[in-house]
């Protein structure tokens, strides 16, 4: 009985073998095809993940690309030291820091309203607020960066700068001062809601030590929570920069369109974000010095937001506290 | 002891304070949210007619309306959405679930840290360099709605992220248990779970592209345009066609900075309506995202 069996058994798995559509082989080619499969949509998968990657190249390849053909026109000493910038007169002029001077300006007034105002309505809804009133006011201030900028551009010129002309006289239509403020209300929600999220991840322990040695909440709001979700707040604080660096529509409707070497916020002057919409509302023909003289100003703009980025990881890893 | 008690009332004086600066801080953001929505609506709002949501811009103020305009951003929005919602979701299923961890994936994750950081006119300036001129796409419908999918990407990539991060890894095991292949596990239980959290964060960022203007205007957008692109259906055969892809266009946000640029008073009343049109689009797309971001919290319980 025992030996039949024996003997039967490979016998019959033999036979099972031979017709191709036996349940065994089947399996088998089933799972061969699964695999390639899973292998091929794991691939598509990485691909997509990979058009990002592409899309930075894409970025740093055209600037790169455009603005050495201008830098071939323009030595870069002139590019940074000229004060005048009128690439499309017919002596032209490309000295960047004009235009540089401009965003710095509408940048330093946005971060003076943002910094403060969105620190201390973080501290607020973190420390301060009962909890059903911050669920209200967390997403009403975020609705602040929802509305489109050109909005806010018309009610930086609209509104804003009749508002203010009224308390500085001889104050211009088109000035840095009401642009700048009105983009640094826009990015307060990019610190508050941000810093919020920091200062809400300090452990309660921490809070807990300092009322036990007798702070108050605001002594513990300053000296403990701040410090240790400094990374976190400052995280945010380069975000805010790096979007008032960037923002184009609330200065070119309400700075003006004319370089402007200048510190003084109450005078107009153009971004660089500014000259490149100027630029392109026009109509320039491919491959003119004034074409590529937008792609200088953009490398300009990218390297700028670059560097605050890079200072902004090297600030996150310092202040980095762990629990 | 009353040495103490003066510290005490100090120490709360203290609090009290800071509290009203607190409340003083977030007033300054909800009263600027009240006076913008409030002068858009006094300027605006009597300018706001059905004649001119279905008239095109016109050389007369009191003639002009946005029909170019909202069809535009229409179209656009529809290339942006079918491109990046793909795009986004499938990277950030990769990152969640299938990468390991090695150079390729922290590439991939910086990088998509830095583009969130990029302002959106560098996007238009590699539109116009790579789209418009390398690829000869021409400033088309097509090469403005891919432009403001590549400025989304990231966005739509973290949302993923997070709505597959919060789903329990036991599900996972359960659906491995059971035989599941990898993309089974995603197919049938993460993706239909973590829709909520990635729709809440399409939506967000679509209502972003929509107000995004410079770098459509940079790729070389028009400010005036007094046709409509052809349409997608028609009633002879061969029924559907490509071409509005490859049409110029115009859109809202681009609209309004044009009529608020004109010394004209008649224009800016113009733009205070298109604003108001465009603020309405974005707000209640966001009200949309919160009301789902709200039912989904609520209906799952894992």
């Amino acid at each position: 009985m025992k030996e039949t069996s024996a003997l039967q058994y490979p016998v019959a798995l033999t036979a099972d073998q031979t017709p191709p559509t036996s349940p065994e082989a089947r399996h088998t080619a089933a799972r061969t095809l699964t695999r390639w499969k899973e292998r091929i949509i794991e691939s598509l998968l990485l691909l997509a993940a990979f058009s990002s990657v592409a899309i930075t190249l894409g970025i740093v390849g055209i600037l790169v690309f455009e603005s050495a053909t201008f830098f071939a026109h323009v030595s870069i000493r002139e590019f940074l030291t000229d004060p005048l910038w009128t690439p499309l007169f017919a002596a032209p002029h490309f000295g960047i820091m004009s235009l540089v001077m401009g965003t710095l300006v509408t940048t330093a007034v946005a971060l003076a309203v943002a910094l403060p105002v969105g620190t201390i309505v973080a501290i607020y809804l973190s420390e301060f607020a009962p909890a059903t009133l911050r669920e209200i006011l967390k997403p009403v201030m975020e609705l602040l960066s929802a509305i489109p900028t050109v909005v806010y551009g018309y009610f930086a010129l609209q509104f804003m700068s009749p508002l203010l002309q009224k308390l500085i006289p001889g104050l211009p239509t088109f000035n840095m001062l009401s642009a700048g403020m009105v983009m640094g209300i826009m990015i307060i929600p990019y610190v508050s809601s941000l810093s919020e999220d920091a200062m809400r991840a300090v452990p309660m322990s921490l809070r807990e030590g300092a009322y036990a040695l007798g702070a108050n909440r605001i002594i513990t709001a300053l000296k403990v929570v701040y410090p240790a979700a400094l990374s976190g707040i400052v995280a945010s604080y380069i975000l805010a920069i790096s979007r008032a660096i960037g923002e184009t529509m609330i200065v070119a409707v309400a700075a003006g369109m004319q370089p402007n070497l200048t510190i003084d916020p109450r005078e107009p002057a153009a971004t660089i974000t500014a000259f490149i919409v100027q630029v392109s509302l026009g109509d320039l023909p491919h491959g003119s010095i004034g074409y590529q003289s937008i792609f200088a100003a953009g490398i300009t703009l990218f390297i700028m937001t670059l560097i605050f980025n890079i200072l902004g990881y090297v600030l996150r890893k310092r202040f980095r506290e762990v629990y | 002891m009353s040495q103490f008690k003066q510290i005490i009332a100090k120490r709360k004086r203290q609090d009290f304070v800071f509290n009203i600066i607190g409340i003083l801080c977030t007033l300054i953001g909800i009263v600027t949210l009240g006076a913008l929505l409030g002068d858009l609506l006094m300027d605006g709002l009597p300018r706001l007619s059905l004649a001119f949501l279905t008239s095109f811009p016109s050389r007369f103020a009191e003639q002009a309306g946005i029909l170019s305009s909202w069809v535009g951003t229409l179209l656009i929005m529809i290339v942006t959405a079918c491109t990046a919602v793909p795009l986004g979701v499938a990277a950030g299923v990769y990152l969640e679930e299938y990468a390991r961890r090695n150079w390729l994936t922290n590439l991939i994750e910086i990088n998509i840290a830095n583009l969130a950081g990029v302002p959106s006119i560098i996007y238009g300036l590699m539109a116009l360099g790579l789209l418009v001129y390398k690829f000869r796409l021409g400033t088309s419908v097509l090469t403005g709605g891919l432009t403001l999918a590549f400025l989304i990407l990231p966005v739509v990539i973290v949302a993923t992220r997070e709505a597959l991060r919060t789903i329990p890894q036991g599900i996972r095991e359960a659906a491995y248990a059971l035989g599941s292949t990898q993309w089974q596990v995603v197919r049938h239980h993460l993706l239909p779970y973590s829709v909520g959290g990635t729709m809440t964060g399409v939506i967000i960022a679509l209502s972003r592209a929509i107000g995004e203007t410079a770098p459509l205007i940079t790729i070389g957008a028009l400010t005036f345009i007094a046709f409509l692109p052809p349409p997608p259906v028609s009633a002879a055969p061969p029924f559907v066609s490509f071409e509005w892809l490859s049409s110029p266009f115009s859109v809202l946000p681009i609209q309004m900075f044009n009529w608020v640029s004109r010394p004209d008073q008649n224009f800016v009343v113009n733009a205070a309506a298109a604003g108001l049109v465009l603020i309405v689009v974005t707000l209640s797309l966001n009200a949309v995202a919160i009301l789902i971001r709200y039912r989904v919290r609520k209906r799952i319980k894992w």
